[in-house]
């Protein structure tokens, strides 16, 4: 239950982060807040030869508005997200979200960056990004470039990541204001990893959805976008939408599986309930099944 | 393997200290500074016994690398009571409501407890039983921690409250 032996860099820009990962060529790991990465050390689950410390970046730090919408600084900690100003109104989809992750002493530590730069496919995260449409900037010495959150997850812990490249900020644009709210999750305790969950956003403009973002969290190898269910609602009248049907087409955009927590059929059963009931509430919809 | 020299503030008293960079906080804590009232009872971040506060704030000390520690202030349940043994309000409410039996998490709940209620803190009973879902207590069924966290909510420590119900 102690980590293998491993160098230790703290780097004190990205510029020298981004240095220490390429000439590791692979063999380096980068700790944020350490709140998954920890326990897989302790566990000799992962075994890096250098540890590249990216807590004292003062540049990876914080939350900003732009032209493009709100960025957060990848090594700000879940804790002092969950209670920005800027997120709150602006993001309160991923605010709501937020408190969900972990419990309150890993928000002290655990960062964004390094929930959405993991791509557990059970974490709120991931999910958040890509229902949100979420740009993530990825930098290293090469450059830096901007990649979709949807898009970026490959698998599980799988993303488009190069072994040289730091997430540096998350990006999220704009929602109006007054935008809906959807996130509903299932987990067996509070604090741990969702069975199922769904998270997003929707704006409605007199009685038609004008823009729609959805997805998945637990019903897969990645976060799932829920295309099927976001193009059914766009345009759609308020009056005409029946939330049974449209989970069922949501459920339909995933790919649940088995394993010693829940069986596939469970996560889909689960899904369509807390996606309908979901709906029904940000859409004041009625009862009907 | 690189080693590392760290210098923190632990308890108010700074200290200076020659690390391996693998080695956790609670480590440090437990094994070099003495700091045994850390307790580990999972090393994985599952169950909230090694809590510590780092710059005032809750976190797991098995979660931490000592060395990320660096010029950081580090409380551990050593540090709660007055130098004359007057225990901080958190001990007297978790004294008062039974929130205690074996003890093994208690130094972990003590600093989830102290970091939400103590100098500007006011955190409310809600706010201290979501924390404690970073806990886990197998003996006392929390209910007393419950009364304590009320306690220290409303508080009514030392009131003679804690115990009632
Ligand atoms: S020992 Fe740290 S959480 Fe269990
Ligand atoms: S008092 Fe024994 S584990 Fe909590």
């Amino acid at each position: 239950m102690k980590p293998a032996p491993f160098d230790y860099e703290r780097p004190a820009s990205i510029a020298e982060a981004c240095r220490i990962l390429s000439e590791a060529g692979g063999g380096a790991t980068v700790l944020a807040g350490g709140q998954t990465l920890m326990p897989l050390l302790n566990l000799r689950m992962s075994q890096p030869f250098i540890l590249v410390d990216i807590g004292r970046i003062a540049a990876l730090q914080g939350v900003s508005r732009g032209g493009d919408g709100t960025r957060i600084g990848a090594m700000t900690r879940q804790a002092d997200a969950l209670a920005d100003p800027l997120l709150a109104a602006h993001l309160p989809a991923l605010v709501t979200a937020l408190g969900h992750v972990g419990h309150h002493q890993t928000r002290n530590r655990g960062t964004v960056g390094g929930s959405v730069a993991l791509g557990e496919p059970a974490a709120e995260m991931p999910a958040a990004a890509v229902a949100l449409g979420a740009m993530l900037e990825l930098t290293s010495v090469r450059g830096t470039r901007k990649v979709p959150a949807d898009g970026f997850y490959i698998g599980p812990y799988m993303t488009a990541l190069e072994p040289d490249e730091l997430l540096t900020a998350v990006t999220y644009p704009d929602w109006p204001e007054g935008h809906l709210v959807l996130f509903r999750e299932v987990a067996r305790r509070p604090g741990d990893f969702a069975l199922v969950g769904m998270v997003g956003a929707a704006v409605v403009e007199e009685g038609i959805v004008t823009r729609a973002g959805l997805a998945w969290f637990g019903m897969g190898p990645t976060p799932i976008r829920m295309r099927q269910l976001e193009a059914a609602l766009v345009g759609a009248a308020l009056a005409g939408l029946d939330a049974h049907a449209l989970a069922a087409l949501g459920v339909a955009d995933s790919a649940p599986f088995d394993d010693h927590h829940a069986s596939a059929e469970y996560r889909r059963t689960v899904g369509r309930r807390i996606l309908a009931r979901s709906l029904r509430e940000a859409f004041a919809l009625k009862e009907t099944a | 393997m690189s080693k590392h020299a760290i210098d923190l503030t632990l308890n108010g008293q700074r200290r200076s200290a020659g690390v391996e960079a693998r080695t956790s906080l609670a480590d440090y804590l437990r094994l070099d500074a003495g700091c045994t009232g850390v307790h580990l009872g999972c090393e994985h971040g599952v169950c909230g016994a090694c809590t510590v506060t780092v710059d005032g704030r809750a976190v797991r000390s098995c979660l931490m690398l000592a060395v990320q520690a660096d010029g950081c202030a580090v409380t551990t349940v050593e540090g709660l009571a007055a130098p004359d043994g007057t225990f901080h309000p958190v001990q007297q409410a978790m004294r008062e409501a039974h929130g205690l039996q074996c003890g093994f998490c208690t130094p972990g709940v003590l600093m989830t407890f102290a970091a939400l209620t103590g100098g500007e803190a006011r955190a409310s009973e809600e706010e201290l039983v979501s924390a404690m879902s970073g806990h886990v207590c197998r003996c006392t069924g929390y209910q007393g921690i419950r009364r304590a966290a009320r306690a220290l909510a409303e508080g009514t420590v030392g009131a003679g409250a804690g115990a009632a119900e």
